[in-house]
C-alpha cells in the first residue's frame, strides 16, 4: 500500500508502526501453531529445539514419533473411533440440520422465533453445562460408555452449525426456480434432489465440515462418556497432555495442523465456486 | 371499524372447487404450515429429548431430595407439626419407629441411615442400633427411644431431620455459593478454607473479561488491516485468522506448553541469548497467565471475524470525509469509524466472553491452580471419588443462568442476526 505524497511524517510514522503491530498479531496468532510441526521431527524426546535442530544437522530430525505414532494400537484405534464418531455424527447432524433450515426458511413456518432459539442453543450453553447434563441423562437410559451415546452428544453439538449455514446459503435462494421445476413436471423429490440441493451445497458442505470438526475436535463430552473401548484421540491427547507429555502428540497435532490446511483449502474452493455461480470474478 | 362501512352482504369469492375463497386459502396456508413444520420436527423432537429435557431435568436434580421422606415417610409428616422448641411429640417417635420397621423388612435402612449420617455425623450408628430394637417394642415409643440413646433427645438432629425431609432444598445453591446451614439450622458463610465457588465465579468472570478485553485489542488493528486490503491480501491474511480457528483446541494447547513450560521454546531462547538465567526461568505457564495467554490466541478468530465482516461494509470515504472536513485522525477514527464498527465489536465480545466463561479443556491443561475455571470444578465433581453430583448440578445450572442472562442483555442490546461468520 503505497502512501500518498501528501501524507505528514506522524502519518508516515503511525502507518508503519500500525504494520509493525499488525505484523506482531499475526505472528502471535501463527506461529505457535507452525512452531509444533519442525519439533514433532526432534530426534530427542524434548519439546524444545536441540542444538542439532538448530544448525539444520539431519540426525537432529527424526521421524521417530511418528513412528511411535503409527505403530501404537492404542494411538491408532482411538483415532479409527474418533473418524467413526465424526463421520456418523456429521451424517445425522448434517440430514437433520439441513431439513430443519429448509423448514425454518418456509415463509408460513410457525413459532420461528422460538424453535431457532432451540435449535441454536447447543451452540451458546457451554460444553461442560452439556455434559454434566447428558452424563447423568446417558447413565440412566443406559448410553453412557457407548458409540451411540457418543455420537448422538455430537449430532446435538454439529446440528446448529449446519442450520446456520444452510440458512445463510438459503438468503440468496431463488424460490422461483422451485415453481419452475415444478411446473416443468418435476415432483417434490425431484425437485429436491436435482434443483434445491445442488444450489445449496455450498451452504450444506460448510455445515458438514462445522460438524466434522466439531465432533473430531470435542473433548469435554466424550471425556466424560467414552468408556476404553470408545476413547477417541483427543481424550487420549488430553490425558496425554496432562500426564506424561511425550513427543508422539506434536506428531499427531503436525497431522492435525496439516488436515485443518486440507478444510480450509476446501472451504476456499467453495467459497470461489460460491461466487463463480452468482456470476462475480474469483478473487 | 371499516367493515362496518361495507355492505353487510357480499358476494362471496369462490375457489375452484366451490368453496369459499377465505376458507381454501386457510387450508391451503395450514397445509403449509404443517409441511415446514414437519421438515423442522426431526430435529426439533430430538435435540428437545437429547438437549432440551436433559437440562431440565439437571436442574431439578440440584433441587430434589426425595431421600428422607422416601426412607422416612412417616417420621417425615409427623416432623411437619413439630415446634421445633422441645424433644418432639410422641407421633414423631411412632413415626420414626413404623418407618424403621418397615426400612429393615425392605432393608433401605441403611441408606436412609447412610443419608443422615451425611448431614450429621454419628447419627448412623444411632439409627442402625435402634433399628434392630424397635421390633420388639410397642407404643409408647418417645420414652423408649429416648432410654436407648439420649441421641434422640438431641434437637439439632430432629431440626435437621426435618429440614432434609423437604422434597426441594437449596443446599447445593447454598454449597455452590460458599453457605451452607449451621447447627443452629441457620444460612450461615461456609468456614472460610471450604470457600472456594464464590471466589472462582468471579474469577472465571474476571477473566473472561480480561480475555475478551485482549482479544478486542488484539482483533481490532488486524481486522482493520485485512477489511482495508484489496482482495487478494485481504484473502491471504484473513487465511492466517482462519488457519488457528480450524485448528484442534488440543493443538492449539498443547503448542502453547511447547512454547511457555519452563523448558519449552520461549524459556530456552531466552536462556540461550542471555537475556534470563537457566535458574532464573519465567513461570509462564500452570498458572493464570498461561489460561489468559492460550485462551485469548484461541479465541482471537472470534472476534477477528465478526469485526472484518462489519469493518468490510464501512466504505473508506466516510473517514476521509471526515478528515477533510478538518478533524484530526484519531477524532475522525472515534467519532465516524468506531461508532460504526461497534455491531461487530459486540457480536466479537459475545461471542468470546461466551466462549471464554465456559471453557474448560484448556484451564485444565495450562491452568494450574490459579487458573482454573469454574467449569474445572464441575468436572471435579462429576468425576472420581469425591464426586458430588448435585452439587455439580447446582454449579452447573449457576453457570447456565449467567450465560443465558448475558445472551439475553445482549440480544436486547444488539440482536442476535448480527452475528456473523465470516
Amino acid at each position: 500500500m503505497a502512501l500518498p505524497a501528501y501524507t505528514t511524517t506522524a502519518e508516515r510514522v503511525w502507518h508503519y508502526a500500525f504494520g509493525i503491530i499488525c505484523a506482531l498479531i499475526f505472528f502471535f496468532l501463527v506461529a505457535p501453531i507452525v512452531v509444533i510441526i519442525p519439533l514433532s521431527f526432534n530426534a530427542q524426546p524434548y519439546f524444545t529445539f536441540t542444538k542439532e535442530m538448530l544448525s539444520f544437522d539431519p540426525d537432529g530430525y527424526s521421524l521417530r514419533w511418528y513412528n511411535a505414532l503409527l505403530g501404537s494400537n492404542e494411538w491408532m484405534s482411538s483415532i479409527r473411533n474418533s473418524f467413526i464418531i465424526s463421520i456418523s455424527s456429521t451424517v445425522i447432524a448434517t440430514s437433520l440440520g439441513t431439513l430443519a433450515a429448509l423448514g425454518l426458511n418456509r415463509p408460513n413456518m410457525p413459532a420461528r422465533g422460538i424453535i431457532t432459539a432451540v435449535l441454536i442453543s447447543p451452540m451458546i450453553v457451554p460444553l461442560i453445562i452439556t455434559a454434566a447434563a447428558l452424563f447423568s441423562f446417558f447413565a440412566r437410559v443406559g448410553l453412557s460408555n457407548t458409540f451411540p451415546g457418543i455420537i448422538l452428544a455430537h449430532v446435538v453439538l454439529g446440528t446448529p452449525f449446519v442450520v446456520l449455514t444452510v440458512t445463510a446459503s438459503l438468503a440468496g435462494f431463488n424460490e422461483t426456480l422451485i415453481r419452475a421445476s415444478q411446473s416443468l413436471g418435476a415432483n417434490q423429490t425431484t425437485t429436491f434432489f436435482k434443483v434445491i440441493l445442488p444450489l445449496l451445497l455450498p451452504g450444506v458442505i460448510a455445515g458438514a465440515l462445522f460438524a466434522f470438526v466439531t465432533s473430531l475436535d470435542e473433548v469435554v463430552i466424550v471425556n466424560f462418556m467414552a468408556g476404553p473401548e470408545q476413547t477417541p484421540m483427543t481424550v487420549r491427547m488430553f490425558s496425554g497432555l496432562r500426564e506424561e507429555i511425550s513427543p508422539t502428540i506434536l506428531a499427531l497435532a503436525s497431522l492435525l495442523v496439516a488436515m485443518s490446511i486440507l478444510l480450509l483449502t476446501t472451504l476456499e474452493l467453495i467459497r470461489r465456486r460460491n461466487e463463480r455461480l452468482r456470476g462475480m470474478t474469483p478473487g | 371499524m371499516a367493515s362496518r362501512d361495507r355492505p353487510q352482504k357480499q358476494e362471496l369469492l369462490l375457489a375452484a372447487d366451490g368453496t369459499p375463497l377465505k376458507t381454501a386459502l386457510r387450508r391451503s396456508q395450514a397445509i403449509e404450515r404443517r409441511r415446514a413444520f414437519m421438515l423442522v420436527a426431526p430435529l426439533l423432537f430430538f435435540l428437545l429429548i437429547v438437549f432440551v429435557v436433559p437440562i431440565i431435568a439437571m436442574t431439578w436434580r440440584s433441587v430434589h431430595n426425595p431421600e428422607i421422606r422416601d426412607y422416612l415417610p412417616q417420621t417425615a409428616a409427623a416432623l411437619q407439626e413439630w415446634d421445633e422448641e422441645d424433644v418432639p411429640p410422641e407421633p414423631v417417635f411412632q413415626g420414626m419407629a413404623a418407618d424403621m420397621i418397615v426400612g429393615v423388612e425392605k432393608r433401605t435402612i441403611g441408606r436412609a441411615a447412610a443419608r443422615i449420617n451425611r448431614e450429621i455425623p454419628g447419627a448412623r450408628s444411632t439409627m442402625m442400633r435402634t433399628s434392630r430394637e424397635v421390633d420388639e417394642w410397642s407404643a409408647p415409643y418417645r420414652e423408649k427411644f429416648l432410654d436407648l440413646d439420649e441421641d434422640w433427645a438431641n434437637l439439632e438432629f430432629w431440626r435437621i431431620l426435618k429440614r432434609e425431609s423437604r422434597v426441594v432444598t437449596p443446599t447445593y445453591y447454598l454449597l455452590a455459593v460458599d453457605y451452607e446451614y449451621n447447627s443452629q439450622g441457620e444460612i450461615a458463610p461456609r468456614p472460610e478454607v471450604y470457600q472456594i465457588y464464590k471466589q472462582l465465579f468471579f474469577r472465571t468472570a474476571w477473566m473472561s473479561l480480561l480475555i475478551t478485553g485482549l482479544c478486542i485489542v488484539l482483533a481490532y488493528p488486524i481486522s482493520y488491516l485485512i477489511a482495508t486490503q484489496p482482495a487478494r491480501t485481504a484473502n491471504l491474511l484473513l487465511i492466517l485468522v482462519l488457519l488457528p480457528f480450524w485448528t484442534s483446541l488440543l493443538v492449539r494447547t498443547s503448542a502453547w506448553i511447547v512454547l511457555l513450560q519452563q523448558q519449552g521454546v520461549i524459556n530456552e531462547m531466552l536462556v540461550a541469548l542471555g537475556i534470563i538465567d537457566p535458574s532464573g526461568r519465567l513461570r509462564m505457564i500452570y498458572n493464570s497467565t498461561g489460561t489468559i495467554v492460550a485462551m485469548t490466541h484461541i479465541l482471537l478468530p472470534f472476534m477477528v471475524l465478526p469485526l472484518y465482516s462489519v469493518m468490510k461494509t464501512i466504505p473508506p470515504s466516510y473517514l476521509r470525509a471526515a478528515k477533510s472536513l478538518g478533524a484530526h485522525p484519531f477524532r475522525a477514527w472515534w467519532r465516524v469509524y468506531f461508532p460504526l464498527t461497534v455491531p461487530g465489536l459486540a457480536a466479537g465480545c459475545i461471542l468470546v466472553f461466551i466462549l471464554a466463561i465456559g471453557y474448560y479443556i484448556t484451564p485444565a491443561l495450562v491452568g494450574g491452580d490459579s487458573g482454573i475455571f469454574i467449569s474445572n470444578l464441575i468436572a471435579d465433581n462429576m468425576q472420581g471419588s469425591s464426586a458430588q453430583l448435585k452439587l455439580a448440578s447446582a454449579l452447573a445450572t449457576i453457570l447456565l443462568v449467567a450465560v443465558l442472562l448475558v445472551y439475553w442483555a445482549f440480544n436486547k442490546l444488539v440482536g442476535v442476526d448480527k452475528l456473523k461468520f465470516g
